[in-house]
């Protein structure tokens, strides 16, 4: 994958929102899908970044995401790298199942598979990948590294 | 982004302004938690001036609400713009608190 946006940030929960705020600005041309853009691939990200700082780097202000976003052929991909060890995605409980509803934490993954159109991780499982199908012709604003 | 806490007769009013996310979650549970021990059992949180919602922020009202019921309360949510209601629907927590349109009905009978 060639990446159009590539941003190391350091562990820290506010700069979450500020994160996902500028890759939104750098989908300009992606206003025609506001909706799925605005819904999907905004909690998409943001649920990505809370997981990689609060689970995968716990807290840990010494350790950075690696945050990788291309958009090619109409399709929106964002890879989320953090420096944990790693967590096996397959073990988390469906929220909304049962009890499961009236616990706090483990909706994260679950709004992330629900509003993106492919959602994976790597072996390690300290990576995930976001898809969000777009249509073709749309392209990242710059295209320069930051 | 601030929470603006008001009493309205017997409930409590909590405004959220701007989002409720990881980095603010706790600063909401604190002002409700504080307002439980002093007394206070019928709570509505507005949204009508949020952006937005998180994971964090979702758990963060479940726990809120388990809380206030253990202690005889309930937890009203109003004013969930057509984004926040969708991720509301998609978890199901829709079916687990009173959700009112606009804050005034929220306070209607409380």
């Amino acid at each position: 994958m060639e990446n159009d946006l590539v941003l190391e940030i350091p562990t820290d929960v506010r700069s979450i929102q500020h994160t996902v705020e500028y890759v939104m600005q750098r989908c300009r041309t992606c206003e025609a899908y506001q909706k799925r853009l605005h819904l999907n691939f905004r909690v998409g990200l943001t649920e990505a970044l809370t997981n990689a700082m609060l689970y995968g780097n716990e807290h840990d202000p010494s350790k950075h995401v690696r945050v990788e976003v291309a958009l090619e052929n109409g399709r929106l991909e964002a890879r989320i790298t953090d420096q944990g060890g790693g967590f096996d995605p397959s073990a988390i409980p469906d929220p909304t199942e049962g009890d499961n509803i009236l616990k706090s934490g483990g909706r994260g993954l679950f709004l992330m598979r629900q509003l993106l159109d492919e959602v994976s991780f790597n072996d390690r499982g300290n990576q995930v990948t976001l898809v969000l199908r777009l249509e073709q012709g749309t392209a990242l604003e710059g295209g320069a590294q930051a | 982004m601030g929470f603006q806490v008001s009493q309205n007769g017997d409930a409590t009013l909590v405004e959220v302004e701007g989002q409720l996310i990881v980095g603010n979650r706790q600063e909401l549970k604190q002002r409700v938690l504080e307002q439980l021990e002093g007394g206070d059992r019928k709570f509505v949180i507005d949204f009508s001036s949020t952006g937005y919602i998180d994971s964090s922020g979702l758990g963060v009202l479940v726990s809120l609400s388990k809380k206030i019921r253990e202690q005889g309360g309930e937890l009203r949510l109003s004013s969930l713009n057509e984004d926040l209601r969708t991720l509301f629907e998609l978890t199901k927590l829709d079916t687990l608190f009173r959700i009112t349109d606009t804050k005034e009905e929220a306070l209607v009978g409380f």
